[in-house]
């Protein structure tokens, strides 16, 4: 590959190095960057895939605004900006700043974020600015601020090698963050005597590789967490010079841990674990110095997620776990740039550059560095509150960018009235068509990945240049660029004349820098933050052009720095770290009668949030294919719902409908349906209808790993699957999920009615109306069974498969045939079959008719049992036993298998 | 030879008298002394194969089965061209035309049967013939090469083999059938109009659901009119409109018949010294024109002169198979279905492929096969055994390979 770009890969927060290019074919080609330090040439397969999601098919190319009709029309940039910039104006003018809102996301690079966020508090003077980070991280930020004073993740993925004992707390690391897994793994496999814990109600493929799996009742884990401080007090597994010298709180955090779990058989019992894996895990963490515990949205996810968080950091400041390699607590993100969005301040609760809203010194330091004409004193709406603010009106114009809440957030059919009840609705996007685009005034097309210019900074503060290698299609902008444009328009002038990101950079990392410091005795405001980059204040643009990876704190030489708190000092005022009470509380909603069974949801391996893109790339869909609900056998009984059927999933909040799945790892009671599906991929199958829009009381996060939900069968009269080189219509189908492979979409359906004449639906369906195509079909009515092909030229154009039952032939072979440019004649008579022809022995062409008879199953028989006479030929095979036609043929190859060589 | 051998009469040259002889040499060769009486002046030929020597792909040489030196070979004695006018049950003797008088311990009747003519006027006129022996075969071709357009009376088997044949030989072929179905014996109403798309595409003109009342010409036939009224020119028309078993002889001695020689299950007549096989016997109130069960009536009452007795002839089902080159049919057992029936439907209209299997109870009992019938002889199978084939259902119709993997995979997975 040559002229590749070095570039970070922009699904999980990994952070993974990618050398992207471009070659002739116009093909984007990508492989892990070996100089990277996060991954160190690894890539996961979404990373591999990443090549697979760069065409512009579905992208959105051009400003669009909807009529009064609902359609939408293409508009000049102008007329777009200016309608955005118009009604903020105007719903600010009427009704205050509080009543606009930016909903963001961790898709968005630091530099994008930076932009929106100054506009927003600086300018516009509201807090309003919540993003999708809420719903993933936002109990670690919480966490780590009660703890620590600020929002540092303490060590980097080295100290997962070094470590001897890595806990893994709700993360699925090896479908979510393969490569920080891979890395655990390979550690392992080189002989690093490292031992492997995960806590997780599921059995997932992580637990595969583990040494102790507790899979622990859903929600239980400050049990745990306290359970397991109170064990290590009580056998001295205490740094007690580090907890005297840098902590405080201890005392009471510890009566609180023993009030809760002083007793390690209560907390089996509560944590529905054996006493023996409990008393493992508890000895095992007690007897490993080097201990890393990294969690993720197990953790956070959840209305008790701040607690859980600060209960596995007390255990590590118990035992002064934190600052030295192979230690700490880590929590892992699971978008490309949360961490960047979180240091500049891209939360409702956040100002800037980790400083807090509602301390004046904090405001006065940015305010004065952006010189902006005011600034946000009191908190925005966080992201769930943030939506109910609009259903009930108090937010009238929001701009959503790189996000689709109709699908991500809790209640999300509340999230699609509320849209619906909006003002003004924007959204800036790469794709046209998403769950939440459908609902917006304005669309205002993004850069995508490959695209944009900028930095992201991953789950081991490690800030990477994403580099473009792709020129911009159509009329797409970067997204720091639309809200310059808009921020203009609102007659900000001054604080948005940025050219290019690295402007947007070096501002950034000089607000970090600024004021940084002890106050003086000048009294000049002043606040030390953890986050410096003020080395990097200075950049020249090829400088940002080059930016080597490098871990925040930056130091005056521009070197990184690979874990904080080595010294103890923490950021707190009184340079301590806290120890936090937390008080073990179930989850909001407890399963009841109704209903019984506990929903969890999260990510399966190949796909990636709303699958705008993963769900483009053929190798990605493969893996799980259709949206699923993977419970319990017993369950399923009591549901009475069986494998590979379909069920519709209750909850008091929403309903969905997906296929039944026995994956194997859940526990009896618990059910988990991945969040990826939604309206542009399937009929009904948006997981976050259903969620439970309870959330942390600290940190605002859902709890979307606990919601009681009902299964019912949802009964059909047939299954069924097509595949189409184009688009088919999906209206009118009890059923659908859409999945793309390589030339071909595949569809998979499921109707309460079965058509009466099903060739004439299924020509319908495939829209197939010259009676004389080429459309070969196979039918069974006994058994419902029908099965279409349509050919054009010698090469398929598409094929249903439609049966009573779901045991329909399997899809691989099927697909395949997209691929070709003719049909072999053979492979025709196998599309109604499913599966390609035998690979039977050639019989050669038939010779005896009546008995079918080939020649070269006559030849061979004549050579090997040695046959002389037809007659002889007809009692061996039968071939001339009837009319007798092929006497004289039989005759004459006795006569050529005598006469040929032997060979 | 010794005098003392039993003497075994066959009336008949044809395929059903022969097959019986030669499977009567292969369990008792030395039992009888034979003579064969036969109105042809051939040896033994193959019936099955006229059409292809009328479309030129055969020569008569080609067609034989027993030349008149396996006759002698095998001691039999041939009267070629000679038939039988009386049997004398009485004295156990026949009488040829020629005179000759040869007595029987046991006589094989195997006259065979005689096409129908239809009884319209003109139906005597020359140039019209019927498609039955190689003199129709060389009948037909010498009219092909002298005049432009033919007319064939009748869409079965024969009709449809005789149109294509002439049409080979470059005449303008006319084929007239009474139903809309061709072949409306063998095939349902899908494959018929496969078939008649394909004859068309040949250049035969269709004409179904016509009624010939009347041929019409002078010296010489010149064409055939229709119930409505229209009329088609041809110097030649053969009329393959069925046969009829051949029994004058039999019921001139006395021999019971009904539409053909009545036999039992040993095909014995009424007259245990006489046997009859072939289209010319009526067993269990069915007459035949297919060859396969000729072949069984054969095997079992060669095994009863051979006075073995072992064996009995038991009605089988029965496949056919379209003998134009360039046609895949078959059909074989019920084919048409009805309650408690179920199908199995392929088309691919396409590659020119309708396949129809009907079903009752999990069992294969009827099959159409059009276009591609490589599979037929493994239906019929399935059809005469009776197997169950629930296993086999989703894959039934696509052919015995796609079974045999599914098979071997079930099996594979087993082990």
């Amino acid at each position: 590959m040559s002229g590749h770009v070095a570039t970070t890969c922009p699904y999980c927060g990994v952070g993974c190095g990618v050398l992207a290019g471009v070659v002739a074919s116009g093909a984007v080609t990508v492989a892990g960057d070996p100089q990277h330090g996060s991954n160190q040439g690894r890539l996961c397969v979404k990373g591999a895939a990443l090549g697979e999601t760069m065409g512009l098919q579905g992208r959105l190319l051009h400003p669009q605004m909807r009529g009064p009709g609902g359609a939408l029309r293409r508009v000049t940039w102008d007329e777009a900006l200016d309608r955005v910039a118009d009604g903020f104006r105007s719903v600010i003018d009427r009704h205050g700043p509080e009543a606009v809102a930016f909903y963001v996301s961790g898709q968005l690079l630091t530099e994008d974020y930076y932009v929106v966020n100054k506009l927003a508090k600086g300018y516009l003077g509201t807090a309003n600015i919540d993003t999708n980070s809420r719903l993933c991280m936002s109990s670690a930020v919480a966490g780590h601020k009660r703890a620590f004073g600020e929002d540092v993740v303490p060590g980097c993925y080295a100290d997962m090698e070094q470590a001897e004992l890595v806990v893994l707390v709700g993360s699925n690391t090896a479908w979510c963050h393969p490569v920080v897994f891979q890395r655990i793994v390979k550690a392992r496999e080189e002989g690093a005597n490292l031992r492997l814990v995960v806590i997780d109600p599921r059995f997932t493929a992580t637990c595969e590789s583990a040494d102790l799996h507790l899979p622990i009742r859903p929600g239980t884990d400050v049990w745990l967490f306290n359970g397991l401080l109170a064990f290590l007090f009580r056998y001295g597994v205490m740094d007690a010079v580090f907890v005297e010298a840098h902590t405080r709180d201890f005392a009471q955090t510890l009566a609180t841990a023993e009030h809760d779990a002083a007793d390690p058989a209560e907390v089996a019992r509560i944590c529905g674990v054996q006493l023996a894996d409990l008393l493992t895990f508890y000895r095992l963490f007690a007897r490993h110095e080097k201990t890393v515990t990294l969690f993720s949205q197990g953790v956070n996810q959840s209305s008790s997620g701040t607690d859980k968080v600060n209960s596995i950091i007390n255990c590590h400041l118990l035992t002064g776990r934190i600052g030295k390699p192979g230690t700490g607590p880590f929590s892992i993100t699971g978008q490309p740039n949360a961490m960047g969005g979180r240091e500049v301040g891209g939360l409702a609760n956040m100002l800037a550059a980790h400083m807090e809203l509602h301390d004046p010194v904090h405001r006065d330091i940015v305010q004065s560095f952006w010189a902006s004409p005011r600034i946000a004193a009191k908190p925005g709406l966080k992201a769930v509150e943030l939506f109910d603010a609009v259903l009930e009106g108090r937010v009238k114009a929001l701009w959503i960018m790189a996000t689709n809440p109709v699908v991500s957030l809790p209640d999300a059919d509340r999230v699609k009235r509320a849209l619906g009840a909006c003002e003004l609705v924007v959204c800036s996007d790469i794709v046209a068509s998403t769950d939440t685009n459908a609902l917006a005034h304005v669309l205002l097309p993004a850069l995508g990945w490959g695209e944009k210019d900028g930095t992201v900074t991953s789950s081991e503060r490690r800030i990477s240049r994403q580099r473009p290698f792709l020129p911009s299609p159509g009329e797409a902008r970067a997204d720091w660029r639309i809200v310059c444009d808009v921020a203009r328009r609102l007659g900000f002038e001054r604080g948005f004349q940025f050219a290019e990101p690295h402007e947007i950079f070096i501002e950034h990392a000089g607000l970090t820098a600024f004021r940084n410091h002890a106050p003086h005795a000048d009294g000049a405001p002043a606040a030390r933050r953890q986050l410096n980059l003020g080395a990097l204040a200075s950049l020249s643009r090829s400088a940002y052009e080059a930016l080597a990876p490098v871990q925040w704190p930056v130091n005056e030489d521009g070197v990184g720095t690979l874990r904080l708190f080595a010294d103890g000092h923490y950021a707190h005022d009184d340079g301590r770290a806290c120890f936090v009470m937390t008080r073990a509380r179930p989850p909001v909603h407890a399963p009841d009668r109704e209903y019984p069974l506990v929903l969890n949801t999260g990510r399966v391996r190949d796909q990636w949030h709303t699958m705008t893109r993963t769900g483009k790339a053929p190798r990605l869909t493969g893996h799980l294919s259709e949206p699923y609900v993977d419970m319990h056998p017993h369950d399923a009984l009591r549901c009475g719902v069986r494998e590979g059927e379909l069920a519709r999933v209750l909850s008091r909040w929403g309903t969905m409908v997906a296929r039944v799945r026995h994956g194997g790892g859940i526990l009896a009671g618990s059910v988990f349906v991945p969040i990826h599906w939604n309206d542009q991929f399937a009929s009904d199958a948006r997981v976050g209808g259903l969620v439970n829009p309870v959330v942390d009381p600290v940190s605002g996060e859902p709890e979307f790993k606990h919601t009681p939900i009902r299964v019912e069968p949802f009964p059909v009269r047939w299954y069924g699957f097509a595949f189409g080189r184009r688009a088919l219509p999906t209206s009118g189908l009890s059923y659908w999920t859409l999945i793309r492979g390589e030339n071909f979409l595949r569809y998979e359906i499921a109707h309460r009615e079965r058509p009466a004449d099903c060739s004439a639906w299924a020509r319908r369906w495939l829209g197939v109306d010259d009676p004389a195509a080429d459309w070969l079909e196979y039918e069974d009515q006994g058994t419902s069974v029908y099965r279409a092909a349509h050919v054009i030229d010698d090469r398929i154009e598409s094929c249903v498969f439609l049966s009573s039952r779901h045991d329909l032939p399997a899809r691989r072979w099927l697909a395949s045939l997209f691929s070709g440019e003719r049909l072999e004649e053979a492979d025709r008579i196998g599309l109604l079959v499913g599966e390609p022809p035998g690979a039977d022995v050639d019989t050669g062409p038939v010779v005896c008719s009546c008995f079918g008879v080939g020649r070269n199953t006559i030849r061979e028989a004549v050579r090997v049992k040695g046959l002389d006479t037809p007659a002889q030929i007809t009692a061996a095979l039968r071939a001339g036993g009837n009319c007798g036609s092929c006497m004289p043929e039989l005759r004459q190859l006795i006569a050529e298998v005598r006469t040929a060589p032997s060979a | 030879m010794s005098t003392k051998r039993a003497r075994l009469v066959v009336i008949g040259n044809g395929m059903a008298g022969i097959r019986t002889v030669e499977e009567l040499l292969q369990l008792a060769p030395d039992l009888y002394d034979i003579s064969v009486f036969g109105t042809e002046s051939y040896g033994n030929y193959n019936r099955v194969m006229l059409s292809l020597l009328l479309s030129g792909e055969k020569q008569a040489d080609e067609i034989m089965l027993n030349p008149t030196a396996w006759y002698a070979e095998h001691g039999i004695t041939l009267h070629a061209g000679d038939p039988v006018v009386e049997i004398d049950r009485a004295r156990r003797c026949v009488r040829s035309s020629s005179g000759v008088e040869v007595a029987y311990d046991r006589l094989l009747i195997a006259t065979g049967s005689q096409p129908i003519v239809l009884p319209v006027p003109g139906c005597d006129l020359p140039g019209v013939v019927c498609f039955r022996g190689i003199d129709d075969v060389e009948r037909m071709v010498e009219a092909a090469g002298i005049y432009r357009s033919a007319a064939v009376i009748g869409g079965g088997l024969l009709g449809i083999e005789a149109a294509n044949g002439l049409s080979r030989r470059g005449m303008q072929v006319t084929l007239i059938h009474r139903s809309h179905v061709l072949l409306n014996q063998q095939l349902n109403d899908d494959a018929a109009r496969l078939l008649a798309r394909n004859l068309q595409e040949r250049g035969l003109v269709l004409r179904l659901d016509a009624e010939t009342v009347a041929l019409e010409g002078g010296e010489r036939v010149e064409g055939v009119r229709l119930a409505d009224g229209s009329r088609i020119d041809a110097g030649l028309v053969v009329m393959a409109v069925g046969v009829r078993p051949e029994i004058a002889l039999a019921e001139a001695s006395g021999i019971h018949c009904g539409r053909g020689i009545v036999v039992d299950d040993t095909l014995q007549t009424y007259d245990p010294h006489v046997y009859a096989v072939g289209e010319c016997v009526q067993h269990r109130k069915v007459t035949f024109g297919l060859v396969a069960p000729v072949w069984e009536q054969a095997r079992v009452c060669a095994a009863h002169l051979a006075r073995f007795g072992h064996r009995r002839y038991c009605a089988a089902e029965t496949a056919t198979r379209l003998k134009v080159t360039g046609i895949d049919l078959y059909s074989a057992g019920d084919f048409i279905g009805g309650a408690g029936t179920e199908d199995l439907v392929m088309r691919d209209p396409r590659r020119g492929v309708y396949k129809r299997l009907v079903l009752r109870d999990s069992r294969l009992v009827g099959a159409v096969l059009y276009g591609d019938a490589k599979d037929g002889g493994w239906y019929f199978e399935l059809i005469c055994e009776g197997t169950d084939i629930a296993p086999l259902r989703d894959r039934l119709l696509f052919g015995q390979s796609y079974c045999q993997s599914s098979i071997a995979n079930l099996a594979g997975v087993a082990t």
